[in-house]
């Protein structure tokens, strides 16, 4: 049996998806750009994606900007709201426990002289509101928060959060790494104070290179890629027609089933973290089953190496993730971990098991059973 | 503009009878790196010189860098062929190739002149003479200096004329094929990968054993080992690399023997099962990356302790070398990037906070008996069920 509990790394295609991206690549595969027929035709899929996308927000399509993925989302609502806004003021304000995608830039913006302040989590990773309030100086011109946690699945307070950045600070921008919670969560940035918010193609089910960067009617923010002046001047390059096809097609569906995909994931999560729990020797990180995002697990099984699981679980089919995929070729300590002051015993064993609507139920029984046959041979060769 | 490179060899002319097979296996190492670039290439052997000729468009980096991975090579000297159309036209085609070849047209020189075809009305010494003084004319600012001279400017009379001013340097050794083979020990650490570098650089072919531990050691571990198998191979030649599963033998030896001796014990084994192929395929020695004191299982009693189970020699080429120096070479034939990817291996997994750095022989071997119930059979499946991959 095989089963993937990787999906919060990336996610296998809808047929859908599919099918849209092999049409614009081998029938209508013109360059929107262009004045002739065939771009014109290109160019309805942009729109009809823009519309799919924008209804899911209840957005207006104005406000949808495509881009080639979640980080690059990032990059830009994060430089680009500190480049139009730098005379305002200088402070940013983000957390500990974000993505590199947003963390690497913030990084990038202070060395340039921004002043960052990076918010502590308690220990499920939520945001501390009132560390939150007193970081809002008139000074503050960015606030950056993740909706949903890529490693924990912590569900950040981010309506509460807009609200207090909008109260305290109106000439703030608030930005939302929506990455994990994009098709998980019912987003809609206008009701939700949420002014540029980011999201990825590749985990709903759509193509990989691809994403969006919402940016609100009311908000500016300057380009980060200059050239033929594509989508109103803000983000030049000829447009990725079979991406942003893709994902359109993909964010259709995935909000199209909503609720059903919701139950789903979390009737798989509580049915594994139950009999995880029976387990001797595991610790399930982050906030209870039922409030933390639907998809995502993270455990320790203390002492057994993380990677050694991973390639153990591998062997018979199962696929999860120790640590951030994003972060392969770095060796490190997980920053979420070690914010959330996770046991010291359990950060070189936890792994992350994440699902998506195509897993069953019958997957995770395979998996305990796997599991329960495995962990005592891995203990017995414990890490020193 | 160049047609040919002149191959400069070193070591090689100091071997007697033996001569012609050092140039034969030289020949052959160059035609199997040029066979990897486009463009047709002559490669010839003749009153001692051997040359390349470019006998279709070539890339000339491309090709000078092929070559250059060739181990033998002291120097390749790319030369202009001429023909030979008398004396008026040779002082134009000197002139010409000085032109553009050195245009600075500013250094010290000296003509060397080598008539081998003894039917040109000029001798050698004639030739210098004239030569020389052809340039100093056309180029004002330069001037002769026969004892030092910042361009040595050769011109060897053949059927043909030879003309050559250029010596990129080479890597030297002697070209692999002509000094057995040998089994290396390859991780996926910094110095193994040199110490086969530098032994196939003696002439040595060489084969290569990793010790895979799934699930402790991960496919990308695999794939690690075989990309630096890779990059050697592009100097020594394809490699015949044995993948051996470890994880059995490591996990027995872990159930059985004090832990502070886990490491030496492995290695031990290690050396055995390296030593079983070694013999199967012919080869003459091992070689490992060990340099003494690095590690726990490199002092000298460790050393020791590991060399204690072949029969084979164990050739150690970086053994007093310092970690820098290693790194150097490892920069230097491109192998570090890649090593220092950071993918566990089997060494690092089990290793004891403290382990032994003397270890006594007699306590090892006693250690050993542990294992008496279940070992062969373990190294018999081990031995079985490698899986060897053709790397080049």
């Amino acid at each position: 049996m095989e089963a993937y509990f990787d999906n919060s790394a990336t996610t296998k295609c809808y047929d859908e998806v599919k099918d849209i991206v092999m049409k614009t690549m081998m029938e209508d595969y013109g360059n929107p750009s262009a004045m002739h027929q065939k771009g014109v035709e290109a160019e309805q899929y942009i729109k009809e994606a823009t519309e799919r996308i924008a209804k899911t927000l209840k957005a207006s399509e104005k406000e949808i900007y495509f881009t080639s993925g979640g980080t690059e989302s990032n990059n830009w609502a994060l430089m680009g709201a500190a480049m139009a806004n730098r005379r305002a003021g200088k402070r940013i304000i983000t957390t500990v426990i974000e993505h590199p995608a947003v963390s690497e830039p913030v990084r990038f913006l202070e060395e340039q002289g921004f002043d960052v302040v990076r918010l502590s989590v308690d220990r499920q990773g939520l945001v501390s509101m009132e560390e939150l309030e007193q970081a809002l100086t008139p000074e503050t011109i960015v606030v950056s928060t993740m909706f949903v946690n890529n490693e924990i699945g912590a569900v950040e307070p981010v309506e509460a959060i807009g609200k207090l950045v909008h109260e305290k600070c109106p000439k703030a921008l608030y930005h939302v790494d929506a990455i994990q919670a994009y098709g998980k969560y019912e987003i809609y940035p206008k009701k939700m104070n949420i002014d540029l918010m980011s999201v990825s193609g590749h985990k709903i089910h759509g193509p990989k290179g691809v994403g969006f960067l919402y940016i609100s009617e009311k908000v500016r923010i300057n380009p980060l890629i200059l050239g033929g002046g594509q989508q109103k001047g803000m983000r030049s390059g000829t447009d990725n027609v079979p991406g942003i096809a893709g994902l359109g097609a993909a964010a259709q569906k995935v909000y199209g089933q909503l609720e059903a995909n919701r139950a789903h994931l979390y009737g798989l999560k509580r049915y594994f973290a139950e009999q995880l729990q029976s387990l001797d020797e595991v610790i399930i990180h982050g906030m209870p089953v039922d409030e933390g995002a639907p998809q995502i697990i993270n455990a320790a099984f203390l002492g057994i190496g993380s990677e050694v699981l991973l390639h153990t679980l591998e062997d018979r089919g199962i696929y999860i993730s120790a640590g951030s995929a994003c972060s392969t070729h770095k060796r490190s300590k997980s920053p979420t971990l070690t914010a959330i002051h996770a046991p010291k015993e359990t950060l070189d064993c936890s792994v992350r098991f994440s699902f998506a609507e195509d897993n069953t139920k019958e997957q995770i029984d395979y998996t305990m059973t796997v599991l329960r046959e495995v962990l005592p041979v891995l203990r017995r060769y414990r890490a020193h | 503009m160049f047609k040919a490179f002149l191959i400069k060899y070193g070591e090689i002319g100091l071997k007697g009878k033996n001569r012609h097979l050092f140039e034969d296996a030289l020949c052959k190492q160059i035609r199997h790196a040029l066979r990897k670039i486009e463009g047709e290439y002559l490669v010839t052997r003749d009153q001692g010189r051997i040359y390349v000729h470019c006998q279709s468009e070539y890339d000339y980096d491309e090709t000078v860098h092929a070559i250059g991975m060739v181990f033998g090579i002291v120097g390749i000297c790319p030369v202009f062929i001429v023909e030979n159309t008398g004396f008026e036209d040779l002082k134009k085609d000197v002139i010409d190739y000085m032109r553009q070849v050195h245009p600075e047209a500013n250094q010290t020189f000296k003509v060397a002149a080598r008539r081998a075809n003894k039917a040109y009305p000029l001798n050698s010494m004639e030739l210098n003479c004239e030569l020389g003084g052809v340039i100093l004319d056309a180029f004002p600012e330069m001037k002769v200096d026969v004892h030092k001279p910042e361009i040595m400017l050769n011109v060897e009379v053949r059927q043909k004329i030879y003309i050559y001013s250029k010596v990129i340097p080479g890597l030297g050794g002697m070209p692999v094929g002509t000094n057995g083979k040998a089994m290396l020990l390859l991780s996926g650490g910094i110095d193994s990968p040199v110490a086969g570098w530098m032994i196939a650089k003696r002439g040595v072919k060489i084969d290569a054993v990793y010790f895979h531990a799934p699930p402790y050691t991960s496919e990308r571990a695999k794939q690690k080992v075989v990309d630096l198998a890779k990059q050697v191979a592009k100097y020594s030649g394809p490699i015949y690399l044995h993948v051996v599963n470890f994880t059995d033998i490591q996990l027995y030896i872990y159930d059985k023997c004090p832990h502070d001796e886990l490491t030496i014990i492995m290695r031990r084994y290690m050396m055995r099962i390296a030593e079983h192929f070694a013999k199967e395929t012919g080869c003459l020695g091992l070689i490992t990356g060990e340099s003494i004191g690095q590690v726990a299982s490199q002092t000298m009693q460790s050393l020791a302790a590991t060399d204690d189970v072949s029969t084979l020699p164990v050739y150690r080429p970086v053994i007093g070398f310092d970690k820098q120096d290693i790194v150097d070479v490892s920069l230097k034939i491109d192998t570090y990037e890649t090593s220092i990817l950071p993918y566990e291996d089997c060494c690092t997994i089990f290793v004891a906070k403290h382990p032994v750095t003397k270890p006594n022989l007699n306590v090892i071997r006693k250690s050993e008996r542990n294992l008496d119930e279940k070992i062969d059979a373990l190294m018999e499946e081990a031995i079985k069920t490698t899986e060897v991959l053709v790397v080049s």
